[in-house]
């Protein structure tokens, strides 16, 4: 079975997709724990698809499914905006982000380290973006 | 949706962060950071006992303040992070970067270099 959420291109509307994604986790027994890596790893996605993935077409969507097989759970995150590879993208180095004070840079470093597989498609259309962990499912 | 609340005491001045500290509301935390080193205490603690959930962007915040805490001599405690919470610092090491505590109390005795 699968879950499906729109999130509309506005940074406000995220916590309406973390209680979504929180909600349908929790439903399918994963650990609080777990539930909150995957919330922020797809947060992080999508608040990079909102602040930098130009979409021309603001009444657009985010949209997010989620499913779930024996092994773990999968989050599709599909966009229409510019294609951004996260794979691709080198991580800037953690020193250099604190010795020169930034706020930003570590998304995508979360996203790496929290996900055990992250595959990117671009068409012309949009951008698809999967990510899956392994989880162990309490009774 | 984040509050941050400032109320200075005697030697030190505390930031109670409530809420989620996201994409949209880390410049509230930000800007409750900066006013406190600003006004240049050196003894500050940071009430997360409330602080429900944190993105890179709150993360990045706080991150942000660690060269000026080397360079200041200030002494800044973070405390009462939840377990989800904490484990999100731990992710990238920022729990070895910044003095975290599980309680006021032993904020305070950080604080006091007892």
């Amino acid at each position: 079975m699968a879950y499906s959420f729109n999130i509309p291109y506005s940074k406000n509307k995220l916590r309406l997709m973390r209680k979504f994604v929180t909600e349908v986790l929790h439903e399918h027994s994963v650990p609080d724990i777990e539930t909150n890596m995957m919330v922020l790893a797809v947060d992080e996605v999508c608040a990079n698809i909102i602040i930098h993935g130009q979409c021309s077409d603001l009444e657009d969507y985010v949209k997010i499914s989620i499913s779930f097989n024996k092994e773990g759970v999968w989050f599709d995150i599909i966009d229409k905006g510019a294609a951004f590879d996260i794979i691709k993208y080198n991580e800037p180095i953690l020193g250099d982000l604190i010795r020169t004070k930034q706020k930003g840079g570590v998304g995508i470093m979360l996203v790496k380290k929290i996900m055990d597989k992250i595959e990117f498609d671009s068409s012309p259309n949009q951008n698809t973006l999967r990510l899956f962990k392994k989880v162990t499912f309490e009774k | 949706m984040l509050e941050i609340v400032q109320t200075n005491e005697n030697n030190y001045i505390s930031i109670a962060v409530t809420g989620d500290a996201d994409a949209s509301s880390s410049i509230k935390l930000d800007k409750g950071l900066r006013s406190a080193f600003d006004e240049s205490h050196s003894n500050i603690i940071i009430d997360c006992t409330n602080l429900n959930y944190i993105s890179s962007a709150g993360l990045g915040v706080f991150m942000s303040y660690i060269e000026e805490i080397n360079q200041t001599n200030t002494t800044f405690v973070i405390y009462g992070l939840s377990e989800k919470v904490l484990k999100v610092f731990g992710i990238l090491g920022l729990d070895q970067l910044l003095i975290l505590k599980n309680t006021k109390e032993e904020a305070l005795v950080e604080l006091n270099g007892l």
